[in-house]
């Protein structure tokens, strides 16, 4: 059995079949070959797969596929800067400036946890921040360089916003 | 045009696009035309005989392909999976080395031991399919510990394996050292365990495998640190496929730190499968597989003993450790508690006789091999925490002590008593910069803080050496290597300039793509962004012996710079040619060759298009086409080294420790790129501050049961676990290596478990407290406050 579900994937109207007990991670890995949402456990405890439901960060390996029927859904693919540009979004410059990242597997969910951080309180501190990291697992970078991009990025963000 | 980006300068990495932006590709994103999916089978019990499998529920369930176990594999004539190291005994018997069968026969041995492979159209059914196998064991008592396995009465793993010991192996002069201690005016005595670690890179392991008859050709894509060796040793040795017909692909890989380094039966069972089934295979492994399958690490109970002179000269010092293996011998299994242990138990001091006894003993649990720093950093543990007990018994100063005993910069090279001789360092120097920066002058302002919180403060020192870009082939097969140990490099200019490198080195994490860049962009003057770095597939990639012992940048960098000065020879023939000059009067400068004493040049691009447009070219004496090839077989390992500094608190009414200074002052050769070495220090301090504070891998006695068996029981190092670190390098180059360069990937997990532990030491030394096992979780600590029923502090 299958139901159909409607949402806005990272701004583009979808419509899409699928079982009622897929997982949005496998949704979007799987049947829309998104696959720069990652999944790094089975346990929710990682981080690796964040994505943006309501504008808020949810871990899609734990959410089921039907949630998201009505409701707009951004993955790391729909992240960008400027309208129209190439550019990439703050977040993601601030990761590259400041070698938020090694191996990159964490990298999407993180970049997507901190800008949720950012949005959320737009003067983090560095305990915000590691605090508001807590639910994302990384293993190479030692999470310092990490949590200078996402300061940096949220400085950014702001900046943006106030032009 | 781009810019040329030299060594030690600091460009932002050349991978980050794709990673930022979710482009990646990582083996669970490929997809395959008619791909099944595949689920192994894997032992519920740490130990129990294999009496039999009943496919046929499973077999007639929706989707069900095929179920291949232990039984098919025998049938097909397949090998085990090998072991790269051999080691011998004191008179030279080999070690014990049972088969390793890629599915279990007759027995299994760990928790997670891989039974059987279901392979349906869709994981769902694989799944399901699996549920249904009828396997029917007989459960024996399982032993886990390295202490319990050894006694007489232990359950035994292999009937030819007495005492479950696969070697007793032994390194030093005992005599000489026996002949200290009686000399002795002190002997510190000390006994520890190095607690078992999961290695928990953030992508779990994968692997897909196709096979194509038309060209009667094999394609893994795997999640590997090393895709030639992997060829080379599945095709070989373990399927019989001939190399030319085997593709072995690694791509984008979410970290490794030893973990992806071996070669694992999933490999084999998978491509042996896709050939049986006719269709491409794809497995993924989920988090908890990936607890009872990947490869362990660590794992050691030792005792030491260190010989002082009534100044607290290091006399001598002796070291008993029994070395987990678990169930079977991995790739570089053996290799690990010895070959890469014992000869680090000279650190960087002066100590003149040196013995170590290692005992390598099986136990039903996963096998355990190398993980970051693999071997170096249970040497550095063991020591490090040494000289702070004979520190602390004799009264003397812990920096002090280290000082009288260390090598000084004049010393070098230095031959020490365990094998190997170090080329360079510098270790007081990295001492006396990591005690201004960590500000220990005013450590005692900082305690008597702590203190009016009821808080204990404690600083922890480490000062180390490693050996690591793993390497001379000849040195190693003489400690029982089975394979090589040098890298390749191919440079390929393209007719308009461009760079094409092709490296047996893999990437996944370390920033390959723009060190290696970096030293093609200097070496031959062309732009950064000319430059492309190709590695991790064994179609594009001549050779290579892949990364792992921090060795990319030290054997795999010097071949690149080797094959860079080809590259540079053979363009000065071209423009000798072109300019009609002497070639000894061509010279090679910014990327451009001139005559000497004159005006007269051709730019690097210049001598790419003729190399590749030959007329008017002397084809009798000079090939067309400008691309060269180098392996590189370096003379000697190289040795980083440092001084690492942690302080700590500890709280005394719920045991626990915050680690809230950390400094690193860390001797690593030349800096290439040093924004990549200075996230390699914080990724690497970070893995040994979790094996200090947090991380074990935890077995159940008698039943096998592995008791941390995912992220919700097994506690990494999070965000909010960790203070600002200070890394610093104060670095004297490798004098043998082509670019000066040592190596930078494992010293930080290499200094810092003793470091932490030193200070967590310190912090409770006033209760008496004189050795805490790792981790140092708040459950320890605060037993072992409550057993020293010492007053706890605070008003
Ligand atoms: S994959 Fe979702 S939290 Fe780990
Ligand atoms: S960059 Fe590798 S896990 Fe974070």
């Amino acid at each position: 059995m299958t139901v159909q579900i409607s949402f806005t994937l990272n701004g583009r109207p979808t419509t899409v079949e699928v079982e009622p007990a897929t997982l949005v991670a496998e949704l979007l890995r799987e049947q829309l070959n998104l696959t720069g949402t990652h999944i790094g456990c089975d346990t929710s405890q990682c981080g690796a797969c964040v994505v943006h439901l309501n504008g808020l960060p949810v871990k899609s390996c734990t959410l089921l596929a039907p949630a998201l029927d009505g409701a707009p859904l951004l993955t790391i693919e729909g992240l960008q800067g400027a309208p129209g540009s190439n550019q990439m979004h703050p977040m993601q410059e601030a990761f590259r400036e400041h070698h938020g990242l090694q191996c990159g597997f964490c990298t999407p969910g993180m970049l997507m946890t901190a800008i949720a951080l950012a949005t959320e309180k737009p003067d983090l501190t560095e305990a915000d921040v590691r605090h508001g990291l807590e639910g994302n697992i990384c293993r190479c970078t030692g999470y310092q360089n990490i949590v200078v991009s996402v300061m940096a990025g949220a400085a950014a963000m702001n900046a943006a916003k106030g032009e | 045009m781009g810019e040329v980006i030299g060594i030690g300068a600091a460009p932002k990495r050349k991978e980050d696009q794709r990673f930022l932006t979710g482009r990646g590709n990582y083996v669970s994103d490929i997809k395959r035309p008619g791909m099944t999916a595949g689920v192994f089978v894997r032992s519920p019990h740490g130990h129990a005989v294999l009496r039999g499998i009943d496919k046929s529920a499973a077999l007639a369930s929706p989707g069900v392909m095929a179920v291949l176990t232990g039984d098919d594999v025998k049938a097909d004539g397949l090998g085990g999976l090998p072991c790269g190291w051999g080691i011998s005994d004191a008179k030279g018997v080999p070690m014990k080395e049972p088969p390793f069968p890629m599915l279990a026969q007759g027995k299994v041995r760990f928790v997670g031991d891989m039974v059987a492979f279901v392979i349906a159209e869709t994981p769902e059914q694989a799944n399901a399919g699996a549920e249904l196998l009828n396997i029917d064991y007989e459960v024996l008592p399982s032993v886990v510990g390295v202490l319990e396995a050894v006694r007489p009465d232990a359950p035994q793993l292999f009937d030819d394996v007495p005492n479950n010991i696969c070697c007793d192996w032994e390194l030093g002069d005992k005599a000489a050292v026996e002949t200290a201690f009686k000399k002795a005016a002190h002997v510190a005595k000390l006994s520890l365990v190095n607690n078992r670690l999961i290695g928990n890179p953030m992508e779990p392991r994968a692997a897909i495998a196709e096979y194509e008859p038309g060209t009667d050709r094999f394609t893994l894509w795997t999640t590997s640190q090393f895709p030639h060796v992997v060829r080379f040793l599945m095709g070989a040795l373990v399927l019989n496929i001939p190399q030319h017909k085997l593709r072995v692909v690694a791509p984008d890989v979410g970290g490794g730190f030893g973990v992806k380094q071996f070669h694992y039966g999933e490999e084999a069972v998978i491509t042996w499968a896709a050939k049986r089934v006719h269709r491409p295979v794809k497995w993924v492994a989920s988090r908890s597989e990936g607890y009872v399958s990947d490869r362990h690490g660590r794992d050691h109970v030792t005792e030491a003993e260190l010989a002082l002179d009534e100044n607290g000269k290091f006399l001598a010092f002796r070291v008993n450790t029994l070395a987990n293996m678990g169930g079977y011998l991995s790739t570089f299994g053996p290799n690990i508690p010895t070959n890469l242990y014992a000869p680090l138990l000279g650190g960087v001091y002066t100590t003149p006789a040196i013995y170590c006894n290692v005992k390598v003993v099986f136990t039903n649990t996963v096998p355990v091999d190398a993980y970051r720093g693999a071997g170096r950093p249970e040497a550095t543990f063991v020591l490090e925490r040494m000289v702070d007990v004979a520190a602390s018994e004799m009264g003397i100063d812990r920096v002090e002590i280290r000082r009288r005993n260390m090598i000084p910069k004049e010393a070098y090279p230095y031959q020490t008593p365990v094998l190997v001789q170090y080329d360079s360092g510098d270790p007081m120097g990295c001492l006396d910069g990591a005690l201004v920066t960590a500000d220990v002058k005013n450590f005692g302002v900082r305690k008597a803080a702590s203190a009016s919180k009821g808080k204990f403060r404690g600083l922890g020192y480490s000062t180390y050496v490693e050996a690591c870009g793993l390497a001379p082939s000849r040195f190693a097969g003489r400690l029982g290597a089975r394979g090589g140990l040098y890298e390749s490099a191919t440079v390929r200019v393209h007719p308009t300039g461009q760079v094409t490198v092709m490296i047996g080195t893999h990437n996944h994490g370390q920033g390959h793509e723009t060190t290696f860049a970096q030293i093609v962009s200097d070496k031959l003057g062309v732009a950064f962004e000319n430059v492309d770095i190709v590695f991790g597939d064994t179609d594009r990639v001549q050779f290579g012996m892949g990364t792992y012992g921090s060795r990319s940048l030290v054997v795999g960098g010097a071949a690149l710079s080797k094959a860079t000065d080809k590259v540079i020879a053979k363009g000065k023939k071209i423009a000798s040619h072109l300019l009609e000059a002497a070639e000894v009067d061509i010279q090679f400068e910014s990327g451009k060759f001139s005559v000497a004493g004159t005006d007269r040049m051709k730019t690097f691009e210049e001598i790419a298009g003729a190399a590749y447009v030959p007329h008017n070219y002397p084809l009798e004496v000079l090939e067309p086409g400008l691309e060269e090839q180098a392996y590189y077989d370096p003379v000697n390992f190289t040795y980083p080294g440092g001084c690492h500094i942690a302080e700590v608190e500890v709280d005394p009414e719920t045991g626990t420790v915050t680690l809230v200074n950390y400094t690193a002052v860390d001797d690593v050769g030349t800096v290439i790129n040093p924004m990549i070495v200075e996230g390699q220090l914080h990724g690497g301090i970070v893995q040994g501050v979790g094996q200090a504070l947090f991380e074990n891998a935890v077995y159940d006695e008698g039943s096998g049961q592995l008791l941390s068996g995912s992220l919700m029981d097994y506690c990494m190092p999070r965000a909010d676990h960790l203070p600002m670190m200070k890394v610093a390098t104060h670095s004297t180059l490798c004098t043998h290596t082509p670019m000066g360069v040592k190596g930078c990937g494992e010293v930080g997990t290499i200094g810092s478990p003793a470091a932490v532990i030193n200070a967590v030491v310190d912090a409770l030394s006033h209760l008496g407290v004189t050795h805490v096992d790792m981790p140092a979780t708040p459950n320890r600590i605060w037993r072992l406050l409550q057993n020293a029923s010492l007053p706890v502090a605070a008003e």
